[in-house]
Protein backbone atom coordinates (compact mmCIF):
# COMPACT_ATOMS: atom_id res chain seq x y z
CA UNK A 1 0.00 0.00 0.00
CA UNK A 2 2.45 2.91 1.13
CA UNK A 3 4.84 1.47 -1.67
CA UNK A 4 2.12 1.84 -4.03
CA UNK A 5 1.24 5.11 -2.75
CA UNK A 6 5.13 6.06 -3.06
CA UNK A 7 5.23 4.91 -7.15
CA UNK A 8 2.51 6.94 -7.74
CA UNK A 9 3.52 10.36 -6.12
CA UNK A 10 4.67 12.64 -8.73
CA UNK A 11 8.61 14.09 -9.53
CA UNK A 12 11.57 12.95 -9.18
CA UNK A 13 12.73 10.71 -6.52
CA UNK A 14 14.06 13.50 -4.23
CA UNK A 15 10.76 15.17 -4.48
CA UNK A 16 8.97 11.73 -3.49
CA UNK A 17 10.81 11.28 -0.21
CA UNK A 18 9.93 14.97 0.17
CA UNK A 19 6.10 14.42 -0.14
CA UNK A 20 6.00 11.45 1.53
CA UNK A 21 7.71 12.92 4.50
CA UNK A 22 5.37 15.82 4.18
CA UNK A 23 2.39 13.47 3.91
CA UNK A 24 3.61 11.89 7.30
CA UNK A 25 4.06 15.12 9.06
CA UNK A 26 0.46 16.11 8.34
CA UNK A 27 -0.81 12.71 9.81
CA UNK A 28 1.29 13.24 12.66
CA UNK A 29 -0.67 16.53 13.05
CA UNK A 30 -4.23 15.27 12.21
CA UNK A 31 -3.22 12.15 14.97
CA UNK A 32 -2.09 14.79 17.72
CA UNK A 33 -5.01 17.15 17.12
CA UNK A 34 -7.76 15.05 17.00
CA UNK A 35 -7.57 11.84 17.14
CA UNK A 36 -5.24 11.37 20.10
CA UNK A 37 -7.60 14.20 22.55
CA UNK A 38 -10.58 11.54 21.47
CA UNK A 39 -8.67 8.09 22.38
CA UNK A 40 -7.89 9.70 25.58
CA UNK A 41 -11.28 9.66 26.61
CA UNK A 42 -11.23 5.98 26.80
CA UNK A 43 -7.84 5.49 28.73
CA UNK A 44 -7.90 5.97 32.38
CA UNK A 45 -5.62 8.87 33.68
CA UNK A 46 -7.75 11.67 32.96
CA UNK A 47 -9.81 11.85 35.62
CA UNK A 48 -9.11 13.44 39.02
CA UNK A 49 -12.19 14.43 40.65
CA UNK A 50 -14.70 13.50 42.45
CA UNK A 51 -18.69 12.76 41.75
CA UNK A 52 -19.91 14.90 39.37
CA UNK A 53 -18.51 18.07 40.49
CA UNK A 54 -17.21 18.33 36.51
CA UNK A 55 -19.57 21.48 36.21
CA UNK A 56 -17.62 24.43 34.96
CA UNK B 1 12.73 -16.78 -4.83
CA UNK B 2 11.82 -20.23 -4.40
CA UNK B 3 8.30 -19.51 -3.17
CA UNK B 4 7.51 -18.15 -6.42
CA UNK B 5 8.96 -20.22 -8.79
CA UNK B 6 7.09 -22.79 -6.79
CA UNK B 7 3.94 -21.06 -7.36
CA UNK B 8 3.95 -20.51 -11.19
CA UNK B 9 2.75 -23.50 -12.25
CA UNK B 10 0.38 -23.58 -9.75
CA UNK B 11 -3.29 -24.00 -10.95
CA UNK B 12 -4.69 -20.22 -10.08
CA UNK B 13 -4.57 -18.16 -12.62
CA UNK B 14 -1.91 -15.24 -11.96
CA UNK B 15 -4.06 -12.08 -11.64
CA UNK B 16 -6.07 -13.44 -8.73
CA UNK B 17 -3.06 -14.58 -7.22
CA UNK B 18 -1.60 -11.39 -7.14
CA UNK B 19 -5.04 -9.76 -6.45
CA UNK B 20 -4.86 -12.04 -3.13
CA UNK B 21 -1.39 -11.45 -1.88
CA UNK B 22 -2.14 -7.51 -2.14
CA UNK B 23 -4.85 -7.76 -0.35
CA UNK B 24 -3.13 -9.41 2.38
CA UNK B 25 -0.10 -7.08 1.84
CA UNK B 26 -2.44 -4.03 2.42
CA UNK B 27 -3.98 -5.75 5.60
CA UNK B 28 -0.76 -6.50 6.72
CA UNK B 29 0.49 -2.47 6.35
CA UNK B 30 -2.86 -1.41 8.19
CA UNK B 31 -2.37 -3.53 10.66
CA UNK B 32 1.01 -2.47 11.07
CA UNK B 33 0.08 1.36 11.03
CA UNK B 34 -2.51 0.84 13.83
CA UNK B 35 0.27 -0.53 15.82
CA UNK B 36 2.42 2.78 15.37
CA UNK B 37 -0.86 4.93 16.05
CA UNK B 38 -0.88 2.95 19.54
CA UNK B 39 2.39 3.13 20.41
CA UNK B 40 2.48 6.81 19.16
CA UNK B 41 -0.63 7.30 21.19
CA UNK B 42 1.33 6.10 24.18
CA UNK B 43 3.63 8.63 23.80
CA UNK B 44 1.50 11.43 23.39
CA UNK B 45 -0.51 10.92 26.33
CA UNK B 46 2.95 9.91 28.90
CA UNK B 47 5.01 12.60 27.58
CA UNK B 48 3.73 15.01 24.95
CA UNK B 49 0.94 15.97 27.01
CA UNK B 50 3.16 17.11 29.43
CA UNK B 51 5.07 19.23 27.64
CA UNK B 52 2.13 20.77 26.16
CA UNK B 53 0.21 21.52 29.75
CA UNK B 54 3.56 22.41 31.22
CA UNK B 55 3.91 25.12 28.54
CA UNK B 56 0.63 26.42 28.63
CA UNK B 57 0.37 26.91 32.37
CA UNK B 58 3.71 28.53 32.31
CA UNK B 59 2.08 30.91 30.44
CA UNK B 60 -1.15 31.37 32.44
CA UNK B 61 1.56 31.97 35.42
CA UNK B 62 3.16 34.80 33.26
CA UNK B 63 -0.25 35.81 32.38
CA UNK B 64 -1.38 35.67 36.22
CA UNK B 65 1.79 37.76 37.34
CA UNK B 66 1.29 40.68 34.96
CA UNK B 67 -1.64 40.74 35.74
CA UNK B 68 -0.60 41.29 39.50
CA UNK B 69 2.21 43.86 38.27
CA UNK B 70 -0.49 46.09 36.35
CA UNK B 71 -3.23 46.09 39.73
CA UNK B 72 -0.74 46.28 42.34
CA UNK B 73 2.49 48.23 42.01
CA UNK B 74 3.09 49.42 44.94
CA UNK B 75 3.88 46.00 46.80
CA UNK B 76 6.58 45.13 44.55
CA UNK B 77 7.87 48.73 45.92
CA UNK B 78 7.32 47.77 49.71
CA UNK B 79 7.98 44.15 49.67
CA UNK B 80 12.15 44.47 49.91
CA UNK B 81 11.62 47.57 52.42
CA UNK B 82 11.38 45.66 55.94
CA UNK B 83 10.48 42.09 55.88
CA UNK B 84 10.28 41.66 60.21
CA UNK B 85 11.29 37.95 61.31
CA UNK B 86 8.96 37.77 64.08
CA UNK B 87 5.69 36.05 63.33
CA UNK B 88 3.21 38.67 62.38
CA UNK B 89 -0.43 38.75 62.44
CA UNK B 90 -2.08 40.64 59.67
CA UNK B 91 -5.81 39.29 61.44
CA UNK B 92 -8.62 37.73 59.31
CA UNK B 93 -7.36 36.60 55.99
CA UNK B 94 -9.30 38.61 52.81
CA UNK B 95 -11.34 36.43 51.02
CA UNK B 96 -11.01 37.35 47.19
CA UNK B 97 -14.00 37.03 44.70
CA UNK B 98 -14.19 33.71 42.55
CA UNK B 99 -13.16 34.34 38.75
CA UNK B 100 -15.57 33.31 36.01
CA UNK B 101 -14.62 29.84 34.81
CA UNK B 102 -11.35 29.26 33.51
CA UNK B 103 -10.05 32.34 35.11
CA UNK B 104 -6.90 32.55 37.30
CA UNK B 105 -7.25 32.61 41.06
CA UNK B 106 -3.59 32.30 41.91
CA UNK B 107 -0.52 30.44 41.92
CA UNK B 108 0.19 27.22 44.35
CA UNK B 109 3.52 26.55 45.77
CA UNK B 110 4.73 23.06 47.33
CA UNK B 111 8.39 23.18 48.18
CA UNK B 112 7.75 19.29 49.38
CA UNK B 113 7.33 18.81 45.35
CA UNK B 114 10.75 20.52 44.52
CA UNK B 115 11.77 24.32 44.59
CA UNK B 116 10.88 24.88 41.35
CA UNK B 117 6.99 23.18 41.92
CA UNK B 118 4.64 26.43 40.94
CA UNK B 119 1.29 25.52 39.10
CA UNK B 120 -1.79 27.79 38.65
CA UNK B 121 -4.77 27.41 40.05
CA UNK B 122 -7.68 27.88 37.66
CA UNK B 123 -11.56 28.63 38.30
CA UNK B 124 -13.69 25.13 37.33
CA UNK B 125 -12.73 21.39 37.10
CA UNK B 126 -14.15 20.61 33.66
CA UNK B 127 -11.72 18.55 31.28
CA UNK B 128 -10.45 22.27 29.59
CA UNK B 129 -9.23 23.40 32.79
CA UNK B 130 -7.63 20.28 34.28
CA UNK B 131 -5.84 18.77 31.05
CA UNK B 132 -3.88 22.40 29.92
CA UNK B 133 -4.78 25.06 32.79
CA UNK B 134 -3.07 23.40 35.68
CA UNK B 135 -5.28 23.01 38.81
CA UNK B 136 -8.95 23.39 39.12
CA UNK B 137 -11.19 24.72 41.48
CA UNK B 138 -14.56 23.31 42.59
CA UNK B 139 -16.01 26.22 42.36
CA UNK B 140 -18.77 24.96 44.33
CA UNK B 141 -16.17 25.35 46.98
CA UNK B 142 -14.82 27.97 49.23
CA UNK B 143 -12.39 30.49 47.75
CA UNK B 144 -8.67 30.61 49.38
CA UNK B 145 -8.83 32.01 53.19
CA UNK B 146 -12.36 31.41 53.35
CA UNK B 147 -13.69 29.38 56.46
CA UNK B 148 -14.65 26.74 54.34
CA UNK B 149 -13.27 24.08 52.51
CA UNK B 150 -11.04 25.22 49.17
CA UNK B 151 -11.09 22.68 47.21
CA UNK B 152 -9.14 21.54 44.16
CA UNK B 153 -8.23 19.10 41.56
CA UNK B 154 -5.30 18.17 39.72
CA UNK B 155 -4.37 15.40 37.20
CA UNK B 156 -1.58 13.06 39.09
CA UNK B 157 -0.24 11.46 35.51
CA UNK B 158 -0.51 13.09 32.07
CA UNK B 159 -1.28 16.78 31.37
CA UNK B 160 0.90 18.29 33.32
CA UNK B 161 0.83 16.06 36.24
CA UNK B 162 0.10 18.59 38.52
CA UNK B 163 0.08 16.37 41.70
CA UNK B 164 1.92 13.35 40.39
CA UNK B 165 3.70 13.29 44.07
CA UNK B 166 0.62 13.82 46.16
CA UNK B 167 1.73 11.02 48.13
CA UNK B 168 5.37 12.34 49.43
CA UNK B 169 3.09 15.32 51.26
CA UNK B 170 4.31 14.49 55.01
CA UNK B 171 2.32 16.47 57.57
CA UNK B 172 3.06 19.59 58.75
CA UNK B 173 4.53 20.21 55.26
CA UNK B 174 3.28 23.84 54.29
CA UNK B 175 1.47 24.76 51.03
CA UNK B 176 1.22 28.31 49.56
CA UNK B 177 -1.23 29.89 47.93
CA UNK B 178 -0.69 33.05 46.31
CA UNK B 179 -3.69 35.50 44.84
CA UNK B 180 -4.34 39.25 44.03
CA UNK B 181 -5.26 39.30 47.71
CA UNK B 182 -2.05 38.33 49.36
CA UNK B 183 -0.41 34.58 50.54
CA UNK B 184 -2.48 31.72 52.36
CA UNK B 185 0.12 29.55 54.15
CA UNK B 186 -2.10 25.96 54.72
CA UNK B 187 -0.05 23.12 56.51
CA UNK B 188 -0.79 19.55 54.98
CA UNK B 189 -2.36 17.20 57.65
CA UNK B 190 -3.06 13.86 56.28
CA UNK B 191 -4.47 12.46 52.98
CA UNK B 192 -7.33 9.54 52.35
CA UNK B 193 -8.10 7.39 49.67
CA UNK B 194 -11.44 7.03 48.58
CA UNK B 195 -13.88 5.81 46.20
CA UNK B 196 -14.57 8.48 43.66
CA UNK B 197 -18.38 8.97 44.82
CA UNK B 198 -17.22 10.42 48.05
CA UNK B 199 -18.37 13.74 47.28
CA UNK B 200 -17.99 15.02 51.23
CA UNK B 201 -14.97 15.14 51.10
CA UNK B 202 -15.74 18.48 49.03
CA UNK B 203 -17.99 19.64 52.54
CA UNK B 204 -17.17 22.71 54.24
CA UNK B 205 -15.92 20.59 56.94
CA UNK B 206 -14.47 17.37 54.88
CA UNK B 207 -16.36 14.52 55.00
CA UNK B 208 -18.51 15.57 58.03
CA UNK B 209 -21.36 16.90 55.82
CA UNK B 210 -23.69 19.40 57.51
CA UNK B 211 -21.48 20.34 60.28
CA UNK B 212 -20.73 24.35 60.24
CA UNK B 213 -16.96 25.36 59.52
CA UNK B 214 -14.96 27.60 61.57
CA UNK B 215 -11.65 26.83 60.12
CA UNK B 216 -10.36 27.21 56.53
CA UNK B 217 -9.39 23.51 54.79
CA UNK B 218 -7.29 23.14 51.59
CA UNK B 219 -8.57 20.18 50.08
CA UNK B 220 -6.80 18.72 46.48
CA UNK B 221 -8.29 15.45 44.71
CA UNK B 222 -6.11 13.09 42.34
CA UNK B 223 -6.33 10.10 41.12
CA UNK B 224 -5.44 7.00 42.72
CA UNK B 225 -2.98 4.40 41.97
CA UNK B 226 -0.67 6.73 39.71
CA UNK B 227 -1.92 5.52 35.92
CA UNK B 228 -5.34 4.82 36.97
CA UNK B 229 -8.40 6.39 38.51
CA UNK B 230 -10.17 3.60 39.92
CA UNK B 231 -9.79 5.80 43.58
CA UNK B 232 -9.25 9.06 44.54
CA UNK B 233 -6.05 10.36 46.53
CA UNK B 234 -7.01 13.21 49.08
CA UNK B 235 -4.72 15.93 50.84
CA UNK B 236 -5.93 17.54 53.44
CA UNK B 237 -4.61 21.06 54.56
CA UNK B 238 -5.34 23.61 57.57
CA UNK B 239 -4.87 27.31 56.57
CA UNK B 240 -2.27 28.19 59.09
CA UNK B 241 -1.47 31.68 58.46
CA UNK B 242 -2.17 34.83 55.54
CA UNK B 243 0.02 37.61 54.27
CA UNK B 244 -1.45 40.67 52.70
CA UNK B 245 0.20 40.86 49.17
CA UNK B 246 1.57 44.22 50.38
CA UNK B 247 3.68 42.64 53.07
CA UNK B 248 5.56 40.50 51.08
CA UNK B 249 5.68 36.69 50.37
CA UNK B 250 6.65 34.68 53.18
CA UNK B 251 10.42 34.20 53.46
CA UNK B 252 10.18 30.25 52.77
CA UNK B 253 8.89 31.34 49.70
CA UNK B 254 10.10 34.72 48.38
CA UNK B 255 12.76 33.08 45.85
CA UNK B 256 9.90 30.83 44.13
CA UNK B 257 7.60 33.34 43.83
CA UNK B 258 10.45 35.80 42.66
CA UNK B 259 10.75 32.94 39.81
CA UNK B 260 7.54 32.98 38.79
CA UNK B 261 5.59 36.43 39.08
CA UNK B 262 9.73 37.69 37.85
CA UNK B 263 9.42 40.09 40.68
CA UNK B 264 10.99 40.69 44.03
Amino acid sequence: MYAWIFRHLPGPLWLRIITSLALIFVALVLMVQFLFPWMSHFTQFTDSTIGSADQP
Amino acid sequence: MVLQEKAEPATAPAPRRALLSGAISVIGELLITAGVILLLFVAWQLWWTNVESDAKQSQVIKEFAQDLGSAAPAPAASAPAAPPAAAEDFGKPVVGTAPGHAGTIGIMYIPRFGPTYTRPIVQGTSQDVLDTLGLGHYSNTAMPGAVGNFAVAGHRQTHGAVLDNIHTLVPGDKIYVQTRDGYYVYVFRNNQIVLPSRTDVLEPVPTRPGVAPTESYLTMTSCNPRFGAEERIIAYALLDSWRPAAAGPPAEIAAQVAAATGRS
